[in-house]
């Protein structure tokens, strides 16, 4: 009998912090669901049934390689170059990793689930919100990376099944993250006293998009946001301009 | 590519994909301390990536041909502008992303 009491608050806990997380990932479910249909269209279109999309959403859970995906399975079977390509365009989850190693702790068996999830747009909420005060973080950031998986499963399979069905007037509807990027950023931005990792992040990815071209800039700024951080460790740490 | 090929192709890019997420957290255990410099990695990163990924979002803009990126800046202004003077998130997208979407369909 005891027990009661004790389950029903478990779950006031639990839909409290699903309450908490939706509005957070309202941008994600506009985004998510348009780069999601435009996904499972275009894997429609090459010839895929939607188990594909359906699938690859679902265990992949990561928009670019996705995409890329498709051209892979186009192309003759290279097992070797679609591991390298996979670890090379995610290799930006290592920082995501690293920044969250405390945040994911104490968050027991659902920490599988929080870095199996993480993607961008999750690591990106679960790493700036406010979680407010009472509310349970673990679960929290749990419903974060749900929601935002279901969009994008349920974005995929739609794009599949309805294939070239589907005309677009949505034009522009991407901007939508590059927006949730620009307020998360500048959110940061107005935390931080002295702005140097904020501008160490602007500088190195410009100067290595301008030299190695939109394809392949994403190591070479990694690399140099670990060297710039790095020299630049005691003003940093002087300044506080740390989340 | 037969079908064994392909769920293979798919699962090499679930690997490499995991790999990436669940690295850092089977090098540093929750049941040690984590090192200085990487905690220091931890905190200094957050600001640096969002940085990162601004510019990831915009990184096929050309500023040179097209629409020389006026659109995106301007929407970008708009989040911006919206952001500081209400500081609410929602808002602050919707309003910029509307105004994107209104200026590739309409103007440019």
């Amino acid at each position: 009998m005891n027990e009661i009491p004790h389950i029903s608050q478990n779950s006031r806990k639990i839909r409290q912090a699903a309450r908490h997380a939706f509005p957070h990932t309202i941008p994600i479910f506009a985004g998510f669901w348009f780069l999601g249909i435009t996904y499972g269209v275009y894997m429609n279109v090459s010839g895929f049934s939607v188990l594909y999309p359906l699938f690859m959403s679902l265990t992949i859970f990561g928009g670019s390689l996705e995409f890329v995906a498709v051209e892979m399975l186009l192309s003759a079977f290279a097992p070797v170059q679609t591991l390298v390509m996979a670890l090379m365009i995610q290799a930006r989850h290592l920082f995501y990793g690293i920044a969250m190693l405390d945040k994911f702790k104490g968050t027991d068996l659902k920490k599988i689930y929080l870095i199996f999830g993480m993607c961008d747009e999750s690591f990106s909420i679960n790493c700036s919100a406010r979680i407010p005060e009472g509310v349970d973080q673990g679960w929290f950031m749990f419903f974060v990376t749900l929601f935002n998986h279901i969009y994008w499963v349920t974005g995929a399979a739609l794009g599949g099944l309805l294939g070239s069905l589907i005309s677009f007037d949505t034009e522009g509807l991407d901007f939508v993250m590059t927006a949730m990027f620009v307020v998360i950023f500048l959110e940061q931005w107005l935390k931080e006293k002295r702005h140097y990792t904020a501008t160490i992040g602007i500088a190195a990815s410009v100067v290595c998009l301008l030299f190695f071209g939109p394809d392949s800039f994403l190591i070479p700024t990694m690399a140099g946001i670990l060297l710039l951080l790095t020299l630049f460790r005691t003003p940093i740490e002087k300044a506080g301009d740390m989340a | 590519m037969t079908l064994t090929q392909r769920i293979i192709t798919i699962a090499l890019c679930a690997l490499g994909t995991m790999a990436t997420r669940f690295l850092p957290f089977l090098l540093f255990s929750s049941r040690k301390p984590t090192p200085g410099y990487i905690q220091y990695l931890g905190k200094a990163l957050p600001a640096a990536i969002f940085g990162m990924l601004v510019v990831y979002c915009l990184k096929n803009v050309s500023v040179l041909s097209g629409s020389h990126g006026l659109p995106e800046l301007a929407a970008i202004l708009v989040v911006v502008g919206l952001h500081l003077w209400k500081r609410q998130m929602l808002l602050s997208i919707a309003g910029g992303t509307i105004c994107y979407m209104l200026l590739v369909q309409l103007i440019f």
